[in-house]
């Protein structure tokens, strides 16, 4: 009954809408012999950035729903927008970091990544001292007793959020943009998985649900945002969205705070008083892979 | 009633009401505006040990430089030690404090001024709320910590860690 | 109402046939269940079932596409000669090569649809009814050109076919700018295929201006090496016909484009290896290792050798016209350009990743089931639509010989 409200409504029925609805019918009548009124609506859904309000707000209550019954608590999902006159910006002090990995897996917490197949938004890269910033001779599996291990460094790599991203550009449906905060997302609900973005990301900063994503009950972290941190399907793509769902609360992302170095910093570009711009201004300041003007907006530092 | 009101005595009085909560109110504010540039949480003290003053404040101050037994056995001294010992930074006549190479008294919840004597571009960019982990409100109020939080005064290099276990391999099992 | 009637009566010959004939049907079907119930795993646990991973995000499907949209352009290889400059010999053959483009283009829409995460989802991507991101993106640009050559195919071999039938002359003034307009879209396909590798900034072995030039190449090899091989099977089993010098032609023509795509290769190896940038390391990985690592150096030296003693081949007119060399030839360049397309182009990319790792990339036992279903099902198609075009040009199937049966039989 649903669909035929939401795409045969009789106030619209132009061309296009006609079109999208007959398609969608024929898989659409195979979803509802499973008589599964919810799975036909996601399957209809269309982009985030076309729904209207009402239709966000509709979503967002079946997802708090579904999340509530899966996870046991009270799920939020939120939509904020980004605060008006912001852009982000992060930096790393490279002179700083230890390589204690505690960053990835506080963002793991944070963002309910899949615990199996394991997902990692943050990568730490350790490399040799000798040879610099080095990709080719970087040892991402690195397993010491104790960090830092004699004569490296580490670079620990997460979407960099580039003003001038491969990845959007690349993906063949919308599904993924750059909100005007600088924070690059995905839509789950409009991915396809074609895998694309990863191809085109010369950071390896996306990462695909190659299983059913799994995040045990007692482990999913409630407060979430539509665009970031909620509950992943199999089949999609996504990335780090500085924690989105903090950081549009004015909070900082669970990275920097949880690293015991404080090697992480983050902050609006736009305010000339905030540390990033501190940074930018007095410090040096390296930007991986600069030839391929991505522009990233994740700045890596020497802090002495 | 309406000459109450038109008292001049009354009216004096009342402009200097004014001036006096205005300038309470201003003087209120820089207070706040100097407690919002670094505002730290109470530095990293241990109750059995301070106030100093509860074993020091009588005892005999001994400047010997020496394996400290009995009492901070703990500490050993890896901080320019060939230069320092104790009353480098400790203040001999009031044990709960801190004094500056210039012997001004610095309190333990403001002991930042003291490191910052040497480590003046750290201190620098700990005001820049560059060094030291960020915590708080990125747009909002933000909470510094004491070098003391994260570095042992008495031997501040940074101790290794046990890292977290390295991703699994893509291919591997768990 | 005519062509359904078409339709009708090839839908006849296609169900019958020598015992033969069923028998390679049942073993289609046999390969199409088996690859199905592998697609059923896959569709259940997800691309989990695969082997590629994070670092190797592309393997065999997409592999297989690219070699397919190659195969599945180079039937204009035969277009242009045959239309254009009105070639007899090989006029006759044209039809056969865009039946396999068709088929081509069906297998290469098979295996986009199985690599993707979620095939539910697969009208997003389609013209009107999801939204394209057109024109930043150029696997959406993809998506348009392929269904743009795949209904044009369709619709140009449907219509041949079906005026044969009728054995109506052919509207000239209609059919002539179609099979131009195959053309360009015949090499954009493979093009804009190149270019959505070749737009990876961030992936420096495919990032090189040689790539479309380098896939045009090799697929004017690999298209007509397929063509030959299944016109040699065609010649052997049924009422098919063709001539040795179109046959020769075609070699000859195959031999030019090998030369220019083993040419473009060796371009491409001298700039890495002389500038010897931190890029040669893909170059490394695929002809001497990196570090432990040396899974894909058989395969480098494999396609290299087999392209260039198959180029030979072809280039000796004593061999080109030997029936046994040229068949081999044929084998060879096949076998040349999918360890190209399929291993030496695609994993090389991936490998090491961008953050220097490497991931050894095998095809999953799914993966390679899945890709066997699809052959099947390319082969299934090729074999009937095959049948029918036999029927019409060789076999005497049309209107009037049918009439004529009806009122014998009556």
């Amino acid at each position: 009954m649903s669909i035929q409200k939401t795409t045969f409504s009789p106030k619209k029925v132009d061309r296009r809408s006609f079109l999208k609805a007959a398609a969608a019918t024929s898989s659409a009548a195979a979803l509802a012999a499973c008589g599964d009124k919810a799975a036909i609506e996601e399957f209809l859904q269309r982009d985030f950035r076309s729904l209207s309000k009402e239709k966000i707000a509709k979503i967002i209550e079946r997802l708090e729903a579904e999340y509530a019954q899966k996870y046991g608590k009270a799920f939020t999902v939120s939509t904020k927008e980004p605060i008006p006159e912001t852009f982000f910006g992060y930096a790393l002090d490279l002179s700083r970091c230890i390589g204690c990995r505690k960053c990835v897996y506080a963002c793991v917490d944070e963002n309910n990544q899949s615990r199996d197949p394991q997902l990692h938004w943050i990568q730490v890269l350790e490399m040799e001292k000798e040879k610099g910033v080095d990709f080719i001779d970087a040892n991402l599996y690195y397993d010491h007793e104790e960090v830092p291990h004699e004569g490296h460094f580490y670079v620990p790599i997460a979407c960099q959020h580039c003003k001038n991203p491969p990845c959007v550009k690349s993906c063949p449906v919308g599904a993924t943009w750059t909100d005007s905060d600088g924070i690059v997302v995905i839509d789950y609900n409009w991915c396809i998985g074609c895998r694309c973005c990863m191809a085109a990301c010369p950071y390896g900063a996306r990462h695909f649900n190659w299983g059913r994503p799994t995040l045990p009950a007692e482990d999913a972290n409630p407060n979430t945002h539509y665009l970031g941190n909620r509950p992943r399907m199999k089949g999609v793509v996504e990335k780090c969205t500085w924690c989105i769902q903090r950081v549009r609360e004015g909070r900082y992302p669970a990275c920097v705070e949880a690293c015991p170095v404080g090697a992480r910093k983050f902050g609006n570009l736009l305010d000339k008083d905030s540390e990033i711009r501190y940074i930018l201004e007095n410090k040096r300041v390296l930007i991986l892979r600069e030839v391929l003007n991505t522009q990233p907006k994740f700045y890596y530092f020497y802090s002495t | 009633m309406n000459k109450f009101w038109f008292k001049p005595g009354l009216i004096v009085l009342f402009f200097v009401l004014i001036l006096f909560s205005s300038l309470l109110v201003i003087g209120q504010q820089t207070a706040d505006k100097d407690k919002m540039q670094i505002q730290v949480p109470p530095p990293p003290l241990n109750e059995d040990t301070f106030p100093c003053s509860m074993c020091h404040g009588d005892m005999e101050t001994n400047p010997e430089r020496r394996e400290l037994v009995d009492f901070h056995e703990n500490i050993v001294l890896k901080h320019d030690e060939e230069n320092r010992w104790c009353m480098a930074c400790h203040d001999d006549k009031n044990r709960d404090m801190l004094h500056s190479a210039s012997g001004e008294l610095i309190d333990f919840s403001e002991s930042y001024k003291l490191c910052g004597q040497c480590h003046g571009p750290k201190l620098k960019d700990w005001e820049a709320g560059i060094h030291g982990r960020r915590t708080g409100q990125w747009n909002g109020e933000k909470k510094y910590l004491l070098c003391a939080h994260c570095h042992n005064p008495h031997s501040p290099k940074f101790p290794h860690l046990k890292p977290e276990p390295a991703p699994i391999k893509p291919g591997k099992k768990k | 109402m005519k062509f359904i009637r078409f339709l009708k009566e090839s839908f006849q010959i296609v169900i019958k046939g020598s015992p033969r004939y069923y028998t390679w049907l049942a073993f289609l079907f046999i390969l199409i269940v088996w690859g199905a119930s592998g697609y059923i795993q896959q569709l259940k646990h997800g691309l989990l079932v695969t082997n590629m991973r994070d670092p190797v995000s592309w393997g065999f499907y997409i592999g297989n596409f690219t070699f397919l949209v190659g195969v599945a352009a180079a039937a204009i290889l035969l277009v242009i000669p045959a239309y254009i400059y009105n070639w007899k010999p090989i006029k006759e053959v044209v039809l056969f090569g865009e039946l396999l483009a068709i088929c081509a283009m069906i297998m290469v829409i098979l295996f986009v649809i199985v690599d993707i995460g979620n095939p539910t989802r697969l009208w997003h991507m389609m013209p009107f009814l999801g939204k394209l991101n057109i024109p930043q993106s150029l696997l959406a640009w993809d998506t348009v050109t392929l269904l743009g050559y795949f209904i044009l195919n369709c619709f140009i071999v449907g219509y041949l076919l079906n005026s044969l039938f009728y054995k109506k002359e052919y509207n000239k003034k209609l059919l002539t700018p179609l099979i131009l307009l195959s053309v360009p879209v015949a090499i954009s396909i493979h093009t804009v295929t190149a270019f959505i590798y070749n737009g990876f900034a961030g992936r420096p072995y495919w990032n090189s201006a040689l790539l479309a030039p380098k896939f045009l190449a090799s697929a004017f090899c690999s298209g007509p090496a397929v063509l030959l091989i299944l016109f040699q099977i065609l010649k052997k089993t049924t009422n098919f016909e063709i001539k040795d010098e179109a046959i020769w032609k075609i070699a000859e023509l195959m031999a030019y484009a090998m030369f220019i795509n083993l040419f473009f290769f060796f371009a491409e190896v001298f700039k890495e290896i002389y500038s010897n940038t931190e890029h040669v390391v893909h170059l490394k990985y695929l002809f001497v290792g990196v570090g432990e690592n040396k899974d894909i150096v058989f395969y480098g030296w494999a396609s290299l050798i087999i392209s260039i003693v198959a180029f030979l081949l072809f280039l000796i007119p004593k061999t080109r016209k030997n029936p046994i060399t040229l068949n081999i030839g044929a084998v060879l360049i096949w076998f040349g350009v999918y360890i190209e397309k399929g291993i030496a182009l695609l994993i090389p990319g991936f490998t090491p990743d961008t953050m220097g790792q490497v991931y050894i990339y095998r095809p999953s036992i799914t993966e390679i089931k899945i890709a066997t279903a699809i052959f099947a099902i390319g082969f299934l198609i090729f074999t009937v639509v095959t049948k029918i075009a036999i029927a019409i040009n060789f076999e005497g199937f049309n209107i009037d010989t049918l009439k004529r049966k009806k009122a014998t039989s009556a």
